[in-house]
């Protein structure tokens, strides 16, 4: 399902990857692309292979199959210090004994620069992070989120050819990974550098990617772009994992079809909680089983006729109390069918 | 934090008395008995005899020596053994329990045994006396490396386990080749298990007694051994004191810079840095740990082949000499008595430094607030620390001068030679259990109690589970220690029950080939008995054995 454009686009071609831990394969014949420019995530499960896929790349990792080639050149022999790809670790990894200035110029004093010349790009990339004037702090008087803006500089400095992102915000507390996801999304793009990041979060890919490659027990489940990844669902798995709160299938999907496209013929669908409304003028007929007040809705279990137990909701201004007969309404837009068996 | 109550802070104190009282009788008093001597010769106190011996040409030569002996030994000790601790705890492979005994036993073996292999490999017959090393303090420098290569590498081995693999390999996507990411990202995060190392190894090197004693000869001689001649032979015992409180200056001053850069030991617990299989860069890594290995066991195997050649062959002759009193009544017991001897005030000697050490390692790992009980507990662990330095022979002459009066007469009991092993052995079972105990969350601790658990209970439900392995492992290593102690035992061992090491040095004193086999043969018994135990100990992996 990948798509076979990546090595003319001059960035990354995965072919065929496999990599044996002890003769357990954690990744198996996996083929990944990452066109130039853009910002792919690979989305999974703990376990998945996912990072393993990450570090493979890198060149930490010894393929036992396939092959791992940029612009066209294969990298199998290539060490890792030599194929110019910046790898952000989780917990950003930075130097402990160094200062922020010295962290993110690491790079550069790598390559020699002259010293006004590291000075003066280590400024201009705290202020691409947002970090202005911390360069002499040490990396344990800084906050989590700080020690990621860093770490993404310190990746940034000599501009890679590609940026490897493992679970970059998932160490992070929740307001300050949504506020650094946004961020992350706009400076990737003003650097414009090809990037492939891995995460266990639909959200955190959504926020930062705008291409998509689904892995599961070590192999790749879909891909594509972004919306399209997320409109059509591979199968009922990927669904779930994307966030689709129910998969129905069977008489469920059937009865659900009868309703909102007759004329169709596919058996199984992915609804989003949102997808079923409650609604005076909606075509099915359910029992409620359970109701929660969120800030923005009520969220509700249904026991809807002839298709069974589902997520849905209702506006905050909603009445509806357990055991109340409610008519639901159905948002198309909110619901993805899947290849499924026909 | 619950607010301390009285009642807990008496019986802190209580528990902290009696190791206190315990050190304070069996070695601050005999070391400080032993220096007052000096200072008071004849009763009077006359400080300017002191500071005379230090003015004498003879003193500024053993002074030097010690000084660049065993500079240059931590120096070749730690340029040696930092990949080899690489190799050790970074890699994974087949053989790497044997090799990681290995590397830890020369650090338990009797010093008098290290001293006659070394002087079996290179006297002018042996398998290096092309190279003439013989009566050279090369030969001395060698040993010294060979006994502390241990050291440095479970210290640094067991931080370099702490140190987060991808720290370097974000440094290599970065650019950095293999070598630029040790020189500047694993280098500056091992300085300080380096600065702890050789530190402790500088401390070793510079109290060597068996060692120096077996191949300097008359020549050279450091502050350790020059003690022990103005001791026994010159019978100077103001020179000897002044020696002593030069030595217990030095090494206070070097324990103070090994606790200072030794890391948290928290940091044990978090174990990230996963050992991998060799990779092709790793050979030239493991060919120098094979090097290190084969020095380390060449003066052994020398050692086993001088014990099962005798003039007519190859034969256990030697062996079953064992069980005599050797050649021209050398001995007045025979070496297997003096072995079952020694096996008997090992286990007493280790017992009580367990006892001791985890009343020390109790009282030292607590968690604390205030930064006035922190200071305390750093003091209380330096003092139990010294014995690590100070002079065995100093110790051992102390208990002889100062245990002779009522209520101390200690002259004829039993448990004077298992009490001064405790006091060499204490500090080491302290090492090996304070940071296992310190590793301990205490969240853990505190939801026992909140969930019902006395005092004791909580020490039963969360300590002991944790720590179990480290003080069984901790008195296995005190048990090797204590078995091959020689500086002070070597005073206070009464000559009709010797242990065999002092057995060991008493036959190759006597001339003879029969004592000098069966000295071969004693050593081989002894290593084997230490390496077995150091063994056991090793699959109990507990990280703290041996390292600092």
């Amino acid at each position: 399902m990948a798509e076979q454009d990546g090595a003319r686009d001059g960035a990354l071609a995965v072919r065929g990857l496999t990599v044996r831990y002890d003769g357990v394969p954690a990744t198996d014949d996996v083929d990944v692309d990452v066109p130039a420019g853009s910002v792919t995530a690979v989305l999974g499960p703990s376990g998945c292979g996912k990072s393993t896929l990450l570090r493979a790349i890198a060149g930490l990792e010894q393929p036992d199959a396939g092959s791992i080639s940029y612009a066209g050149a294969d990298l199998a022999r290539v060490p890792t210090h030599r194929r110019g790809f910046a790898l952000m670790f989780q917990d950003g990894q930075l130097f402990p004994h160094t200062d922020v200035a010295g962290n993110v110029g690491y790079a550069l004093r790598l390559r020699r620069w002259p010293k006004a010349q590291v000075r003066s790009r280590v400024e201009e990339l705290l202020e691409l992070v947002g970090l202005d004037g911390f360069g002499p702090r040490m990396p344990q008087t800084l906050s989590g989120g700080e020690r990621q803006r860093v770490a993404l500089a310190r990746s940034l400095a000599v501009e890679p050819r590609l940026l490897l992102l493992d679970e970059p915000l998932s160490a992070l507390d929740r307001g300050l990974r949504e506020r650094l996801a946004a961020d992350l999304h706009d400076i990737l793009r003003r650097a414009g550098t090809t990037t492939l990041l891995v995460t266990h979060d639909h959200d955190e890919a959504f926020a930062i990617a705008d291409r998509m490659v689904v892995m599961r027990a070590g192999r790749v489940v879909q891909a594509g772009e972004l919306a399209e990844v997320w409109r059509q669902p591979a199968d009922a798995w990927a669904a779930r994992f994307l966030g689709y709160a129910d998969v129905l299938d069977g008489d469920a999907a059937a009865a659900l079809r009868t309703v909102i496209a007759p004329e169709e013929q596919w058996t199984q669908i992915a609804l989003r909680r949102s997808a079923l409304v409650v609604d005076p003028a909606g075509a099915l007929l359910g029992t409620v089983l359970a109701a929660r007040a969120t800030p923005d809705q009520i969220r509700l279990e249904l026991e809807v006729d002839r298709v069974g137990r589902v997520g849905a909701v209702a506006e905050p201004g909603s009445r509806a109390q357990v055991g109340d007969r409610v008519r639901i309404g159905v948002r198309t837009d909110r619901v993805a069918v899947l290849p499924g068996t026909v | 934090m619950m607010p301390r109550t009285r009642r807990a802070r008496t019986g802190t104190a209580a528990l902290a008395a009696v190791p206190l009282l315990v050190i304070v009788v069996f070695f601050l008093y005999p070391v400080g008995g032993m220096i007052a001597r000096g200072f008071w010769p004849g009763g009077s106190f006359a400080p300017r005899a002191v500071l005379d011996v230090l003015a004498r040409p003879r003193v500024h030569q053993v002074l030097w020596f010690t000084l660049w002996s065993a500079g240059l030994a931590t120096a070749i000790t730690v340029i040696a053994g930092v990949p080899v601790a690489y190799v050790l705890h970074r890699l994974r492979f087949r053989g790497r329990s044997l090799l990681r005994t290995v590397v830890v036993l020369p650090f338990v073996l009797p010093t008098v045994v290290v001293g006659i292999a070394f002087e079996q490999l290179i006297r002018p017959s042996g398998p290096l006396g092309g190279l003439h090393l013989d009566g050279t303090p090369a030969a001395i420098v060698a040993a010294l490396v060979f006994f502390n290569l241990g050291v440095v590498v479970r210290t640094v081995g067991i931080f370099w386990e702490g140190i987060d693999r991808r720290t370097s390999e974000a440094a290599a996507t970065l650019g950095a080749a293999p070598f630029r990411v040790f020189r500047t990202v694993t280098l500056p995060a091992l300085v300080p298990a380096i600065v702890a190392s050789a530190s402790v190894v500088f401390l070793f090197c510079s109290t060597a007694f068996g060692v120096v004693l077996t191949l300097g000869g008359l020549r050279y001689a450091n502050v350790e051994t020059e003690i022990y001649v103005l001791t026994t032979q010159d019978l100077d015992l103001t020179a000897a004191a002044a020696l002593s409180v030069l030595q217990v200056v030095v090494i206070t001053a070097l324990l103070v810079v090994a606790s200072r850069s030794r890391r948290d030991p928290r940091a044990l617990a978090q174990q990230v840095g996963a050992a991998r299989r060799p990779r092709r860069g790793d050979l030239l890594l493991l060919a120098w740990t094979a090097v290190v290995g084969i020095f380390l066991a060449a003066p052994l195997v020398t050692l086993l082949l001088a014990s099962v050649r005798t003039d007519s062959g190859w034969s256990l002759q030697y062996y079953r000499a064992l069980q005599s009193t050797g050649q021209d009544g050398a001995l007045l017991v025979t070496a297997t008595s003096s072995l079952l001897h020694s096996l008997v005030i090992a286990v007493q000697a280790a017992g009580l430094a367990l006892v001791l050490g985890v009343v020390v390692s109790y009282l030292v790992s607590r968690p604390r607030s205030g930064g006035g009980s922190r200071r305390l507990a750093g003091l209380f662990d330096g003092l139990f620390m010294l014995p690590l330095g100070v002079s065995a022979v100093t110790l051992g002459f102390g208990f002889l001068i100062t245990l002779n009066r009522a209520p101390l007469d200690l002259r004829t009991s039993v448990l004077l030679i298992p009490i001064a092993q405790a006091m060499v052995a204490l500090p080491l079972v302290v090492r090996t259990v304070a940071p296992v105990l310190a590793a301990i969350d205490p969240r853990l601790r505190e939801a026992a109690s909140s969930l019902g658990a006395g005092p004791v209970r909580v020490l039963l439900a969360v300590d002991l589970p944790h720590a179990w392995r480290a003080l069984l492992a901790a008195t296995g290593f005190a048990f090797a220690v204590s078995l091959g102690e020689f500086g002070a035992t070597s005073f206070l061992a009464r000559a009709d029950s010797p242990t065999l090491p002092v057995v060991i040095y008493q036959l190759i004193s006597h001339p003879g080939p029969l004592n000098f086999g069966m000295a071969m043969a004693g050593s081989v018994v002894l290593a084997t008995a230490t390496g077995l135990v150091m063994l056991l100990v090793d699959r109990l992996r507990v990280g703290s054995v041996g390292a600092f």
